[in-house]
């Protein structure tokens, strides 16, 4: 008999019940829950007068609506009726159904994907979901992790289940050893950009091999956090002393003996030297440039010193008419280098890169240089407890003196449901994960970047190679 | 839930590759604590201009399309965010069927909840059905879930896969938290043995 994968053991230890036809109940240990994709769920429960079966299982916050500017108005002072609503809506679902909810004035309040793990709610060999497609993120801790549907969020609050088909193993080795300047986004960019948007439709991805290994926790949520944008249900790294040093001691890990116990655990989940993956790939980390996307969509991804690709070139039909039409949408030339792009926004934030290493990082290159003055940027912390730490290192001077705004936690600009949005045209290097047309705001035009590349942008006012801007610093 | 068995109606083609469900409902229509409602902005920023004009030449806007029931689009539908508004919004407008080459994970399974079929089929077949609903109004199909197959306008037949316990749920219109709650035995019995990992 052949091996398992770190899926494969994750899948064969939650499963309550198989059925005839290959679908199967699968327990759900971990549920976060977040005030846009809920109200629905919790309305269903209400309306057939169900509880919810395990309220210590599910953490709740507001983050996707939830204003960044200055909040000390409290939820009442909220603008926006709407968003106001669905705050106040979250809040008194998890009163009435005993739902532990962290209020918009809690230090702990952030992205769900950075609170949850910064919680040590995420923990290693668990199933976590929630309402949202960034769940891949939890994968980083050797989590099988991914987002749901509103009906879904219903299921598992009434039953702490999910019907699921089982996916296929895909494993992406990454090896070399990446050049300093490389960071995960890059890697999880250049992943994307290899296999494409549904690349990974069908399977759950486990990130290999030593450039993996090489990655702080930090950087392997950002490279899981953007599974989804290859299309798998969810992405894998198998937990390691890393990973265990990043949770020990936090809130809602276990402590003393069960701590113990955990790890013991967590160190069988790990794929098996045999494992049989149904599909892989390599990718070498050691030759890869910083990246950013041209496009419309992340698999539009091309080297810093790279030109606009030219739809003529494009021999495929399909695929020739939608690089036209992403290029007429962010009004991009063919030919035209990527560093004389001009931008108008920067936006530094969302659950791929908002973590205290991303804001080091981001830090690093604007000390000391200034924000061009045709640009507005902005630094929004992933969590409170993240802005808490950079305030205490002094990142947030660094920002403020550089001419960065410098912002509550919450997804904001990100997708832009808030009032932080692009204007049409307007042109953001952004440390986010999706470049979809308005995803940023209506017209407006989104380039993935790292935050080191963001952070870049900024004071250069175009795409900068930071291999350049390093060399002069 | 809404039940599926047989459907006669017009197709729409809607042919974009990578329509990711941003597309299909912009964010600014999330903030509604409701399910109903959403069809009006379905598609909303291809449909309208910004200032809330409708756009000619979209093809739900076309006079040929309007009552479209069925969509056909290209490959990776439904990529990007999980939100179930997405088939809310088809579904309040109409659509109970959508035709591609493939889908996004997250959306095809909110299809199935939400008594909207998603069909997977090869390029050619898309590619035919994409053709015959650009001819308009007449480009009538009839899709059939019982014997999985779809009839195009000139009598043609296409066959189509479909998850058996899916395609049950929609003949019948079954609740999955309904059918879930029947294994509430075994789903206790699993969480008794969970004392042993404390930690979960
Ligand atoms: S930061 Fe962006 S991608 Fe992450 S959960 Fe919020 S909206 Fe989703």
């Amino acid at each position: 008999m052949t091996g398992t994968t770190l899926y494969d053991k994750i899948w064969n230890a939650h499963m309550v019940d198989e059925q005839a036809d290959g679908n199967c109940l699968m327990y759900i240990d971990r549920h976060l829950v977040h005030e846009v994709t809920s109200p629905q769920a919790f309305e269903g429960l209400r309306m057939t007068g169900r509880t919810v079966r395990a309220p210590h299982k599910v953490l709740a916050l507001a983050d996707h609506n939830i204003p960044t500017t200055d909040r000390t108005g409290g939820v009442d002072a909220i603008e926006d009726p709407e968003s106001k609503l669905q705050i106040q809506t979250l809040e008194k679902n998890c009163a009435e159904f005993g739902l532990e909810y962290v209020a918009m004035d809690d230090i702990r309040q952030g992205i769900v994907h950075v609170t949850g793990p910064e919680q040590g709610f995420t923990l290693p060999g668990l199933t976590i979901v929630c309402g949202d497609s960034h769940t891949s993120t939890h994968g980083a801790f050797g989590a099988l992790a991914h987002g749901i549907g509103t009906s879904e969020v219903e299921h598992v609050l009434a039953t702490q289940t999910l019907i699921q088909s089982k996916a296929k193993n895909f494993r992406i080795n990454v090896v070399g050893e990446a050049p300093d300047y490389i960071t995960a986004k890059d890697i999880a960019l250049a992943i994307v950009g290899e296999i494409g948007t549904a690349g990974g439709t069908g399977y759950v991805l486990e990130y290999a091999g030593p450039a993996i290994e090489a990655l702080s926790i930090e950087g392997r949520m950002t490279l899981c956090n953007m599974s989804i944008e290859a299309g798998a249900r969810a992405g894998l790294v198998a937990p390691d002393e890393k990973t265990y040093a990043f949770l020990e001691g936090r809130a809602k890990a276990p402590k003393g003996a069960d701590w113990d116990q955990a790890v013991a655990y967590w160190r069988t989940l790990s794929s098996d030297g045999d494992a049989v993956f149904d599909k892989e790939v390599t990718i070498d980390a050691s030759d890869l440039p910083p990246l950013v996307t041209w496009g419309t969509s992340p698999q539009d991804v091309i080297s810093i010193d790279g030109s606009v690709p030219n739809p003529a070139d494009i021999k495929d039909e399909a695929r020739r008419k939608s690089t036209e039409r992403a290029l007429d949408y962010m009004g991009l030339t063919a030919g035209t280098p990527m560093q004389e792009v001009a931008i108008d926004r920067v936006f530094i934030g969302s659950c791929t890169n908002s973590r205290i290493e991303d804001l080091r990082a981001a830090a690093a290159i604007a000390k000391g240089k200034t924000v061009v003055p045709s640009v507005s940027a902005m630094v929004v912390p992933g969590s409170g407890l993240i802005k808490l730490q950079a305030e205490k290192e002094g990142l947030d001077k660094i920002f403020i003196d550089a001419g960065f705004e410098w912002r509550e936690p919450g997804c904001s600009m990100c997708l832009a449901m808030n009032a932080d949005k692009l204007q049409p045209g307007e042109r953001c290097a952004s440390t986010s994960n999706r470049n979809f047309e308005g995803r940023q705001g209506r017209g407006g035009r989104t380039h993935l970047v790292s935050p080191e590349m963001a952070a870049a942008a900024a004071v250069t006012g175009h795409f900068t190679d930071i291999r350049n801007l390093k060399a002069e610093g | 839930m809404q039940k599926f068995n047989h459907l006669t109606g017009i197709a729409a083609p809607l042919d974009i590759l990578n329509v990711d469900t941003d597309m299909i409902i912009p964010k600014q229509f999330l903030k509604t604590i409701q399910r109903s409602g959403l069809g009006k902005n379905l598609f909303d920023e291809m449909r309208y201009t910004p200032e809330g004009e409708e756009v000619a030449d979209f093809v739900l806007n076309q006079a040929a399309y309007r009552e479209a029931e069925v969509l056909v689009a290209g490959d990776n539908f439904g990529c990007g965010s999980s939100r179930e508004h997405a088939p809310w919004a088809l579904l309040d407008f109409g659509i109970r069927c959508v035709i591609s080459t493939s889908f996004a994970d997250i959306f095809y399974n909110n299809c199935f909840k939400n008594g909207i079929l998603p069909i997977v089929l090869p390029q050619a077949d898309v590619d035919k059905l994409m053709d015959d609903a650009k001819r308009g109004a007449n480009a009538t199909v009839t899709i059939d879930l019982e014997s999985q197959t779809i009839k195009g306008p000139d009598g043609g037949t296409i066959a189509f896969e479909v998850d058996a316990f899916r395609k049950k749920c929609l003949l019948e219109g079954l609740d999955d938290i309904g059918l879930t709650l029947q294994k509430s035995t075994s789903i206790d019995t699993y969480e008794t043995a969970l004392a042993d990992q404390p930690w979960r």
